[in-house]
């Protein structure tokens, strides 16, 4: 196991090299039984033949609840590790990637993008929301001891805390073509003092709740979402994280995936009180996974469960606590929700 | 095992010229005489020459990914290139060699001759298997010869139903071709140990191989189907752009993961299971002595094709799947190596107070079983949920499943074939040629693929044609390792080769085996065996009395 850099890489690298003992123990213990035997019974005449056991149950017994109580434990441990490391952290600061053939791309929570590499704070829980654009992809951070796939048409999510300042390979870990073997970069970790200063020096970028807000208006959103919820389809303000109450019976979270489904797919989940049918339009094949991610931030943007703590209006991507977020920068006066 | 009446004045059988008495190999002539035999053992044959020359073109793939690999930097071929040779790789070695290799070669021969049977329930069919095999070899054959899949063996979706290379249907449908053959030679078999036993031999008194074999066809006959309509449907979908697998169409991406493991996880059973039916025989013969705990061993087979269909979605622990359906399938994946560990102990457990000979054949057992271990035991590694998250798609895998499927089957298999080959042939092969072989392919092997654990701890991606410069050494070795296991595996190539022709004249049963296919004469007389056998006995029962006749 290389060098560790993730907050949980320390209790995989336990568990592996607990493992790694066991498995030694055992391979040696029946590799001496066998070279043992194989010279102490060897046959001595050519007529020899031994006296035939036939088993003998207790042993049977014994030999089979071992190695049962044996796995249990490691299943139980590797299984608790587990869900720990794939839940995010309630204040993690969120970053989206996309995966496309053969390249990463991934945005900040204040609307840079970057190609192949990915800057996070030390110490900071980070999420990254990640989604792929044509084939399945797999974000691989062996020093950090965490992978995800990336597929298309969904959102997958990877959690971790960078422990050590430091730059880390990045690899696709999932076949995925001619160059998958090219789809590599570097993920940095920095201080957080020296990541403000990146982010300082990258940020002429606009916020994506600002660009959502673009893409909201140049694809005719807002002739049917309202904010005063006087259009043909319901306001969005307020929305994110609600529990929604849908024409079929069913309740679903509003999140991402949710959000997603909306634009692409809208006949699949109706808002109750507006049809089935509904009278959104799909835009499937229209809105590429880029503008998605925007729309989302905006559609977040406008308030909702999650954005309190955040402060009403923000455009941060919420979670990403006022400390870590950095100035919105010049651009942040037209971010805002719409007036 | 296995007494068999042998009423009085039955002559001792001694070495001899195969030439003098009538045998299978003799009894008729020219090349129809084999290619429409009904005889499962030339249909064995046929078998055996086929698969040895998928397994040379497989070889063939491998060695230039290992010369590929020996520089970090792609500089030997060409990315495109490297990723259709892994691909080839893989289809051919696990389709068209290891699926049918201890199966349809050394089962054919032996499963009816242990059950004292003149022949497979039904061989005509048992003929049509082979070619129906052949034919969907043909189909992967021409994708190859005519540029090749880059998809991997696994064709995950939706890069093999959006991939530009346009031998993605006939690499399918070759496959699924042959899959029929897989189906209807494990319902022969299925069919053979359930209608032709001779008088007397009950299911517990059946040598192990038996069971091994049973346990395999049924894999062979329930998950085969399923590995067709997946890749049926992939066809589908590339062609007609129906959504099924590709969200672009409507499609599910995992759904094609989901059904390819359905398959593809007993499959790996399909792949071990009859070595470890050899090795029992194997371990049996060698130390005179049944195998310890027999029907424990005997029930783990069975035991281990029906839980083998429950852990399928231990590949899926990074794909996307829920974090409870992970744990489902982890505590399933940790249970089902219990009947395996169980196989082990007992193996290592009948050479306690055995007659223990370390001929060729036994060698060859002795590897496979560490072999095994060590693959098994990283099997659990990769069960483990935190840790599959790193070790998933790395070499830690590749290395694992090699020593499973080639430390474990492919060693059962050679270890099998120098077993009976005096029996197949009527010639012996040369001993001490055959010791070094096994000692070369033994060292060989694991300087080839035990290095490539590390890698895979460090975190070495599989599939990579270039890789990071860390890795370097590690590949290094591998690449030396493999030439050592090339030449190792040659060597049994030529030595058995030459055999045919000069090795010394075999007796009926040169390792005094109580497995009933000894009772035969060698090589065997087209029906097997002169008379009924009554089998009275329980297998390898080894006493005094019977040592004479060996
Ligand atoms: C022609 C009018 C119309 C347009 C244009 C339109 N929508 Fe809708 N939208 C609706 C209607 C009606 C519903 C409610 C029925 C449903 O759930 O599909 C809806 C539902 C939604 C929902 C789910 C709301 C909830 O309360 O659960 C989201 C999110 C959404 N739209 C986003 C968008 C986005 C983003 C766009 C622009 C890319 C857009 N809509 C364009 C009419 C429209
Ligand atoms: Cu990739
Ligand atoms: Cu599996």
């Amino acid at each position: 196991m290389g060098e560790q850099a993730s907050s949980i890489a320390g209790q995989i690298d336990i568990l592996f090299w607990f493992m790694t003992l066991a498995s030694a123990v055992i391979t040696g213990g029946i590799a001496l039984a066998l070279l043992f035997f194989s010279i102490r019974y060897r046959r001595r005449s050519e007529n020899e033949v031994p006296v035939q056991t036939e088993g003998a149950l207790k042993l049977e017994l014994t030999w089979t609840f071992i190695p049962l109580i044996l796995s249990a434990f490691i299943f139980l441990w590797a299984a608790l590790l587990f869900v720990r490391m794939s839940r995010p952290e309630p204040n993690a600061m969120e970053i989206y990637v996309t995966g496309r053939q053969w390249m990463w791309k991934a945005q900040q929570p204040s609307g840079q993008w970057e190609n192949n590499e990915l800057h996070v704070p030390v110490g900071q829980p980070v999420q990254l929301n990640m989604t792929s654009i044509d084939v399945i992809h797999d974000f691989y951070i062996p020093a950090f001891r965490q992978k995800q796939d990336v597929l298309p048409g969904r959102y997958t999510t990877l959690a971790f805390t960078a422990t050590k300042a430091g730059t880390y390979n990045l690899f696709c870990a999932e076949y995925c073509g001619t160059q998958h073997s090219r789809m590599v970069g570097s993920v940095t970790a920095m201080e957080p003092r020296d990541y403000q200063a990146w982010l300082q020096g990258e940020n002429n970028a606009e916020s994506p709740a600002a660009r959502g807000l673009r893409h909201f208006e140049s694809y005719g959103c807002d002739t049917c979402h309202r904010q005063d919820n006087g259009g043909v389809g319901p306001t969005l303000v307020g929305l994110y994280g609600q529990q929604e109450q849908l024409a079929d019976g069913r309740t679903v979270t509003v999140d991402d995936s949710y959000i997603r489904e909306s634009i692409l797919n809208p006949q699949k989940q109706v808002v109750q009180g507006y049809g089935p049918p509904s009278r959104m339009p799909t835009y499937a094949g229209r809105v590429n996974e880029t503008e998605l991610i925007d729309l989302i931030a905006y559609i977040r943007s406008l308030g909702g469960q999650q954005q309190e703590q955040g402060g009403g209006g923000d455009d941060s991507l919420p979670g990403a606590g006022a400390e870590e977020t950095p100035g919105t920068g010049p651009n942040s006066s037209t971010d805002g929700p719409k007036p | 095992m296995a007494t068999i009446s042998q009423p009085a004045g039955q002559p001792l059988r001694s070495p001899r010229s195969p030439e003098i008495r009538e045998t299978y190999l003799n009894a008729s002539s020219g090349l129809r005489s084999w290619l429409f035999t009904v005889d499962h053992k030339r249909i064995a044959w046929l078998y055996l020459m086929a698969i040895s020359f998928m397994f040379l073109i497989g070889s063939a793939a491998a060695t230039v990914m290992r010369l590929e690999l020996l520089t970090p930097q792609g500089d030997m071929i060409q990315a495109g290139t490297y990723n259709k040779l892994f691909t080839m790789h893989g289809v051919v070695m696990i389709f068209l060699f290891l699926v049918p290799s201890i199966p349809a070669v050394l089962g054919n021969f032996f499963i009816p001759m242990m059950i004292g049977a003149r022949d497979v329930a039904f061989p005509r069919l048992n003929l049509l298997s082979w070619y129906v095999y052949m034919f969907g070899a043909a189909f992967i054959l021409y994708a190859l010869v005519t540029g090749g899949v880059d998809t991997g063996w696994t064709f995950y979706t939706p890069l093999s139903t959006t991939n530009y290379t346009q031998n993605v249907v006939p690499t399918a449908l070759g496959i699924l071709i042959v899959g029929f053959s897989s189906i209807l030679t494990g319902l022969n078999f299925i069919v053979t140990i359930h209608k032709m036993r001779a008088p007397g031999l009950t299911w517990f008194k059946m040598q192990l191989f038996l069971w091994s074999l049973y346990a395999t066809s049924l894999i062979q006959v329930l998950a085969t189907p399923v590995l067709a309509i997946t890749l049926l449907l992939v066809a589908i979908e590339r062609t007609l752009r129906v959504g099924i697998y590709d969200p672009a169409l409507g499609g599910d991406p995992l759904l094609f993961q989901h059904m390819f493991w359905f398959y593809s996880h007993p499959a790996v059973y399909i792949m071990i299971l009859p070595g470890m039916g050899v090795v029992s025989e194997l371990i049996s013969t060698f130390t005179r002595k049944n195998i310890f705990g027999y029907k424990f061993v005997a029930i783990s087979s069975v035991a281990i094709a029906v839980y083998g269909f429950l852990v399928w979605g231990h590949h899926l622990f990074v794909a996307g799947q829920s974090v409870y359906a992970g744990m489902v399938f982890s505590v399933l994946s940790f249970f089902v190596a219990i009947p395996s560990s169980i196989k082990v102990f007992n193996w290592t457990a009948t050479l306690w107070r055995g007659s223990v000979s370390l001929q060729t054949p036994m060698l060859y057992a002795l590897g496979f079983i560490g072999l095994f271990v060590v693959g098994g035991l990283t099997g659990l590694f990769l069960a483990a949920l935190a840790l599959d998250v790193h070790l998933s798609d790395t070499y830690f895998v590749v290395a694992h499943f090699h020593y499973v499927m080639v430390g474990g089957m492919l060693l059962a298999y050679l270890g099998g074939l120098h077993y009976w080959w005096p029996k197949m042939t009527g010639r012996m092969y040369p001993e001490f040629l055959g010791k070094i072989s096994a000692v070369v392919v033994f060292v060989g092997f694991n300087l080839t693929f035990f290095p490539q654990f590390v890698a895979g701890a460090l975190g070495m991606n599989r599939r990579y044609y270039a890789y990071d410069s860390e890795f370097q050494i590690y590949n290094v070795l591998s690449t030396a390792g493999s030439t050592i296991l090339g030449l190792g595996f040659m060597l049994p190539l030529l030595y058995l080769t030459w055999s045919l022709k000069f090795g010394k004249l075999a007796s009926d049963n040169p390792w005094g085996s109580e497995g009933l296919e000894w009772k035969s004469a060698t090589p065997p007389p087209t029906e097997n065996f002169d008379e009924q056998l009554v089998v009275v006995r329980g297998p390898h029962h080894y006493t005094a009395k019977e040592q004479v006749v060996g």
